[in-house]
């Protein structure tokens, strides 16, 4: 096998079949690269002051921009503040506080969490990750744990 | 000069120049079946009409549109407060967008149960599932660009969603997200697939599917082709005068329900707040939001979303290569199973999403 001969017009063939993938591989391979977002864009935290002391009363909540993320601090109506991902690990959707029942939830699928984060009802998968709740004078200071 | 010398001299000018005969053959020659199923065909047609008027609407709504998330909600305001008409041109976008989804719903089942699919119009229908795939690609993209609260998080979950496909989905998302979280990039990327690259996409296919039914005719349901005696009408111009009824009745249905029920604006998204209680997709999407509900987090050791999604993907491929799986169609016989899959899907998709729109 190793004698076989290419016909000139085999031999041609191949160049242009080889040039040709070389050629859109050139306009594919940067095409790909192009569309795929740099990275380091994103903003990443690990501290940040959330709320203000007497801001929160006791059995409410507040969204907030942790990073490029939301979060969530809750004060519980036992007056303990807690502080978790408001991204549900579900489909992604943004958690909210619910007075009425003290739990959080997940508008989009109904899914609940109990005030430790962890799943009490509804699709979500996992629990909420919790952050570190610091009171530094008269901020509240939320930080990855 | 009467008409029909204008028209005589203008196809004898173009004749000398191109070589139609063979098109105009196709045309003139071709008949269309009528039976009791015949209706169905219409639905096709009242498709493309529906399509075409995405099209000038769109062009329309573009002279205004602005895609960045600081003026994209400001500027479809705009739109609809300030431009004459301007609530016109995007309600009507808005419900024609719906009611083609709708359409291609309609078509795409006719087509299954009068298994118009069989050979030799396997491609026909190949095509037919890449338009409604396209077709749903552009509402799902076309939904985010009035950049408001329901469309916000509607694009976190549909991406999530794609997200959860194993191997691939972190790199899809990503993909589609211009990033990790849905954001300006996203509205970006969403605008660019959404007036250029599915549009592109459906006109190649698009042309590949008309030219099919043109060059093999429409099929004859398998009860009538057993049939001795068959009618037909000439498709031009017997077919096509209805077929342009119908378009004129699809439009009437279009106006009264763009003038009566305009397009809602929402509320501009706050990408830091949380989801509103009661939010939902577009209905066409209802049926997955719903079943992804009622999945738990947990089937056997796999994660409930991925089971639905991959759920979806399943059936999805099932309509995509139905033509190759329905051997029975091959010698002109009814498969009663696919028949009652088709049936199980359709109860499925239709139970899921009326249950959808009642539940809180």
């Amino acid at each position: 096998m190793y004698n076989k001969k290419f016909t000139r017009r085999e031999l041609l063939n191949y160049i242009i079949g080889i040039s040709g993938a070389a050629f859109a591989s050139s306009i594919i391979f940067p095409t790909l690269k192009y569309i795929i977002p740099p990275k380091g864009t994103d903003v990443d935290i690990s501290k940040i002051t959330a709320a203000k002391v007497g801001e929160l009363p006791p059995n409410s909540a507040k969204v907030f921009r942790f990073g490029n993320k939301p979060a969530i601090l809750v004060n519980t109506p036992q007056g303990v503040l807690k502080a978790f991902t408001a991204v549900c690990p579900h489909l992604n959707c943004t958690v909210q506080y619910s007075q009425e029942a003290s739990y959080i939830l997940c508008a989009c699928h109904n899914g609940k969490f109990d005030l430790n984060g962890k799943v009490i009802s509804g699709p979500p998968p996992k629990p909420l990750e919790e952050y570190k709740v610091n009171v530094t004078g008269q901020d509240i200071i939320v930080s990855k744990v | 000069m009467d008409i029909d010398t204008i028209k005589n001299r203008l196809t004898g000018w173009v004749k000398e120049r191109y070589h139609i005969e063979p098109f105009m053959d196709i045309i003139t020659k071709k008949t269309v079946p009528q039976h009791k199923h015949s209706v169905w065909y219409y639905f096709g047609g009242i498709t493309l009409f529906l399509f075409i008027t995405q099209i000038i609407t769109g062009i329309l709504l573009l002279f205004y549109y602005k895609s960045t998330a600081n003026t994209a909600f400001d500027s479809v305001k705009f739109i609809m407060t300030k431009v004459e008409f301007g609530w016109l041109i995007r309600s009507i976008h808005g419900w024609s967008s719906n009611l083609m989804v709708f359409t291609v719903f309609v078509h795409m089942f006719s087509t299954f149960f009068l298994k118009a699919y069989r050979p030799p119009r396997e491609l026909t229908w190949v095509t037919g599932v890449f338009l409604f795939f396209l077709t749903l690609g552009t509402g799902f993209t076309g939904y985010l660009l009035p950049w408001n609260e329901l469309s916000f998080f509607a694009t976190k979950v549909g991406t999530q969603m794609a997200g959860s496909v194993p191997y691939i989905g972190g790199f899809l998302r990503t993909i589609l997200r211009g990033g990790e979280e849905v954001s300006d990039a996203t509205l970006g990327r969403f605008f660019g697939f959404h007036i250029i690259v599915l549009p592109l996409c459906i006109f190649a296919v698009l042309g590949a599917h008309l030219a099919f039914v043109q060059l093999q005719g429409m099929s004859e349901p398998i009860s009538v082709k057993e049939r001795k005696e068959k009618k037909s009408i000439p498709f031009f111009p017997n077919f096509l005068l209805r077929d342009i009824l119908a378009w004129m009745l699809a439009l009437g249905v279009l106006a009264s329900l763009a003038v009566f029920f305009p397009a809602e604006l929402g509320k501009k998204v706050d990408p830091f707040a949380p989801t509103p209680v009661g939010i939902k997709p577009e209905w066409y999407f209802l049926w997955m939001f719903q079943a992804l509900k009622l999945i738990p987090s947990k089937v056997f050791i796999f994660d409930g979303e991925v089971v639905g999604i991959l759920g979806f993907g399943v059936m999805g491929l099932i309509l995509l290569i139905l033509p190759f799986i329905d051997i029975w169609s091959r010698k002109e016989k009814r498969s009663l199973f696919l028949t009652l899959l088709g049936i199980f899907m359709l109860v499925f998709i239709v139970v899921m999403t009326i249950w959808g729109l009642i539940d809180n």
